[in-house]
């Protein structure tokens, strides 16, 4: 699937200089996208950001205050939602409580010059599809969580829209549950090939679902690109610091940073602890697969950057059981130069400054 | 990407379609209607005021004139001296019972509370005509039930009978308003207060009473303006006791004096317009108090204070009894006092003054009418403010001029709406003197408190119904008729339920409308205790409130069944 996706480079969806501003404050600045077809997008940022404005703006429930929004090449900016061919999913469900889940599902089928029995076969194929087949009749109330968000995501998708909005769907539901609609959710995008645009304040919803993601701050996008691009070569130390751990190395124009699972550990006086920095374990957290060290390196050894700063370093419990870490141990770790992170955007402006 | 693309795209046009959609041409219509129905007759009338007999502007003079006849001012004093001793009592008496309904332990709760809220179903006459037959010349208690016991006499025409009448009536509307505020208190305050070492007495005034304040101060208004404004009772039992509203009547009725009853209705206006400014205030500050994660409060034991409130209790919901009890009994004695023997002759009322039983099937027609049109025209138009995303401007007119009715008393919609649909030049002109303009002048006097219970309701829907509905290229008014009507059926049975009731009893705004060929059973008790016929009037009484109870118990059932049929989709909690 990902390796199709390559060759259909063409635009399907395209933000165009859409600018958003309410009477007191700008909620979208200038922002720039574009969206290939079946492709899944995540809207990534911390809320107030801008990201579900601009979900609204693509469904067509906000205006814009200028750009555009083009389908396929055609303008679609002013067109109100109906005109619209999507399927949104709402944080809340917003199913129908006086209705079945059949009924739910079925609901936008009716009155479109469809016959009874081609409505009840889109209902039943969508009902499997999301696995709910045997629970057709329940109310909304009936059902769990879990299931009310697939019927909501069958009600969507059962008029075959031409993209899917999904508005933060997720984050109203159990941890456990989350991961299994995660997971539901994407199968069933690759499936039925949806171009499909989420918003989430969730990186790790955001990393695991994505085709690409889009980090959003302050009303602009900052950085656009694959979960392992914004993950691995974030461009600015927002990014960085938003989607995983991180830690910041020196300052200004030579601010380097790092993710505390690529540190190096080693006992003092091992064979590759010779060029390290010494360093003092101040805290040891659990988690269960990894341990997360909190290290504070030693004055007067290794680079001077990160003399005073405390680095948090992940160990596989593995790795942690071998090296017997305990609090207030001494160790050498290491910091990979392939494994560093240069923001040069971001030097570069103070560059230009 | 095209950097450029940024400066060049031009301002977002709207979709035409969109602009002329059937929800802005409603929401336009809605605006009119509101405006046709309330704002213009009521300019009408403020505009009467300041002109004489004429129609030439006079300026002040008619106020000049009205404060310079010793009568008309002493009208004023008069009022304002009733309705604050009225106010007070109703207060007081409506705090204590909504406190043991709603805080002690007593048994008999729910009696309690259907009877507090009796008087809403009998029209004000009522209550002034039972007072008649207790303490009148002839009443029970001023010849000591028929010369059985000592009589007791004291002057009940007058100030003392509208007190009574009005407390009566002022009761529940004050009760329900206390039994909202004191029954949503929170746990947690009461038990953080014991753990702080507060006493009873400091515990009260701390915590119920702030609690209760917003409630106290909207209780206050709500009776005054009520009171002030009430033109059953003082007609009733008032004598020569004048008020404001029985002058309006008198001015306009017995004198064809217009500017002058339109200066006597801006008296009227003030207190209400106050109080509704006010209401408008306390309501902010009241939601901003309540919190959702409050618990429910917990009734610690208390013998002493449940035998005190069972006392009060039972002593205020017989006093509000007694009035049906002796109503229902002259009805049925065939010669009060002479021959105490029981008959159903009033009951024919074909020998009294208005004619037979014409008003009260016409008080029928008007009042189902009213329930009909007025709960869609509310329901429709709740919905279209809160629910639509157009408009905004115009549907803020539309919230404004669907609560302004509240702060118009009766007598002057009555008013205004003979000003208005009187006037020959008006196209709308041949409404006057049919059953429409009574309908629609009752629809205007009550239809706030529908607008504001729709709204509620309408609220607590899912505001992202009408945008998955839109998603799915479904029209609004499906979804309006498939899931918000449904959804909504408890507060809409009630919306008809209190149209219907409050146009069975009202008088106010109607006593201006009906013609010689159009009378209403509320309205038919005033000629009927003018002309003397006052059994006649208690028999019409009870044919009123019963059926009122009986559209109650009807409501009652039909909330019943819908909680069944639909106990599959609600929420459990």
């Amino acid at each position: 699937m990902k390796e199709e996706q390559k060759f259909m480079t063409q635009d399907y969806l395209s933000i165009r200089g859409v600018h958003k501003s309410f009477s007191h404050f700008t909620a979208l600045k200038e922002i720039n996208l574009d969206i290939r077809k079946n492709e899944f997008i995540c809207l990534l940022g911390p809320s107030g950001c801008g990201k579900t404005t601009l979900l609204r703006i693509i469904a067509g429930l906000e205006k814009p205050t200028h750009g555009q929004i083009l389908v396929n090449g055609k303008d679609m900016t002013s067109l109100p939602p109906a005109k619209r061919n999507f399927g949104m999913v709402f944080q809340s469900y917003a199913l129908f409580p006086n209705l079945t889940a059949y009924q739910n599902v079925a609901y936008g089928l009716q009155g479109k010059k469809l016959s009874k029995k081609e409505i009840d076969e889109k209902v039943r194929d969508v009902l499997a599809l999301v696995d709910l087949s045997a629970i057709y009749d329940r109310y909304p109330a009936q059902l769990s969580g879990g299931q009310q968000q697939r019927i909501a995501l069958a009600r969507a998708i059962v008029l075959s829209p031409d993209f899917l909005l999904l508005d933060e769907p997720l984050s109203a539901l159990d941890a456990k549950v989350r991961v299994k609609l995660r997971e539901q959710i994407c199968e069933l995008q690759e499936q039925l090939g949806i171009t499909t645009i989420m918003v989430t304040h969730d990186q790790e919803e955001a990393l695991t679902m994505a085709d690409r993601i889009v980090v959003m701050k302050n009303a602009e996008v900052v950085q656009v690109g694959t979960p392992e691009q914004v993950y691995e070569e974030p461009n600015s130390p927002f990014v960085a610091d938003f989607i995983g751990s991180i830690n910041f190395i020196g300052e200004g124009p030579t601010s380097q940073a790092i993710r505390p699972e690529h540190i190096r550990l080693s006992a003092p006086g091992a064979a590759t602890a010779a060029d390290g920095i010494r360093a003092v374990v101040k805290h040891v957290e659990f988690r269960g697969s990894f341990y997360r060290l909190v290290l504070q390196p030693l004055q007067g050894t290794g680079c001077a950057a990160v003399s005073n700063r405390l680095l948090t370093v992940d160990v596989s419990a593995h790795q942690s059981h071998h090296l017997h870490v305990a609090k207030q141990d001494e160790v050498v770790l290491e910091l990979p130069q392939d494994k560093l992170i240069q923001f040069e955007q971001q030097a570069k402006a103070v560059v230009n400054v | 990407m095209e950097k450029q693309a940024a400066v060049m795209t031009p301002p977002v046009r709207r979709y035409w379609g969109e602009r002329w959609s059937m929800q802005n041409v409603l929401i336009v219509l809605l605006v009119l209607t509101l405006m046709m129905t309330t704002l213009i007759p009521l300019v009408m009338l403020l505009s009467k005021a300041f002109v004489g007999k004429d129609e030439s502007f006079v300026g002040l003079a008619n106020f000049i004139r009205y404060f310079s006849t010793p009568s008309l001012a002493q009208s004023l004093t008069n009022t304002i001296k009733v309705s604050i001793l009225s106010t007070v009592i109703a207060v007081t008496l409506a705090f204590l019972y909504a406190y043991g309904v709603s805080r002690t332990a007593i048994r008999g709760k729910s009696w309690f509370h259907a009877v507090a809220l009796l008087p809403l179903f009998q029209p004000t006459m009522m209550h002034g005509i039972a007072l008649t037959y207790l303490f009148g010349n002839q009443g029970i208690i001023s010849n000591g039930f028929f010369g059985l016991l000592p009589g007791l006499r004291i002057p009940i025409y007058g100030p003392v009978g509208i007190v009574i009448s009005e407390v009566i009536y002022l009761f529940p509307q004050a009760f329900l308003i206390f039994i909202t505020a004191l029954s949503h208190a929170d746990q947690r305050l009461y038990e953080a207060a014991e753990t702080l070492g507060a006493g009873k007495l400091r515990t009260f005034l701390t915590v119920t009473l702030p609690s209760a304040k917003y409630g106290l101060i909207s209780a206050v208004f709500v009776c005054f303006t009520a009171s002030f404004t009430d033109f059953g009772a003082p007609q009733a039992i008032g004598g020569k006791f004048n008020v404001l509203a029985t002058d309006i009547y008198k001015q306009v009725i017995g004198q064809q004096n217009m500017s002058m009853g339109a200066t006597v209705g801006i008296l009227l206006t003030i207190p209400a317009v106050i109080a509704f400014v006010i209401d408008r205030l306390v309501e902010r500050k009241q939601r901003a108090m309540q919190s959702s994660k409050s618990t429910p409060i917990q009734i610690p034991e208390g013998r002493e204070r449940d035998l005190v409130y069972r006392v009060i209790c039972w002593s205020i919901s017989i006093a509000i009894l007694i009035p049906l009890v002796v109503i229902v009994f002259a009805s049925l004695i065939k010669v009060w006092p002479y021959n105490v023997t029981l008959s159903l002759k009033h009951y024919d009322f074909s020998t009294v003054a208005g004619s037979g039983l014409s008003p009260y099937w016409n008080s029928l027609e008007v009042s189902l009418l009213t329930a009909i049109a007025g709960t869609a025209v509310a329901f429709v138009f709740a919905y279209l403010i809160e629910k639509s995303r157009q408009l905004k401007g115009l549907r803020q007119a539309g919230y404004f001029l669907s609560v302004l009715p509240l702060a118009l008393p009766g007598m002057v919609i009555g008013l205004a709406y003979i000003f208005f649909f009187n006037d020959p030049g008006n196209p709308l002109n041949g409404l006057y003197g049919t059953v429409a303009i009574v309908v629609l002048a009752n629809i205007t006097h009550f239809y706030s408190v529908p607008f504001i219970t729709a709204t509620t309701a309408l609220k607590k829907l899912d505001k992202e119904f009408e945008l998955v509905s839109e998603s799915m290229r479904v029209p609004w008014y499906q979804t309006f008729l498939r899931v918000t009507v449904p959804m909504c059926l408890p507060a809409i049975t009630e919306i008809s339920m209190y149209f219907f009731v409050n146009s069975m009893v009202t008088v106010s705004a109607v006593v201006f409308l009906r013609s010689a060929d159009l009378n209403l059973a509320a309205v038919a008790l005033v000629n009927m205790e003018d002309a003397g016929d006052v059994a006649a009037a208690a028999a019409m009484s009870v044919l009123i409130v019963a059926t009122n109870v009986l559209v109650r118990f009807g409501y009652g059932f039909l909330l019943q069944k819908l909680k069944q049929r639909t106990a599959a989709w609600q929420v459990r909690e």
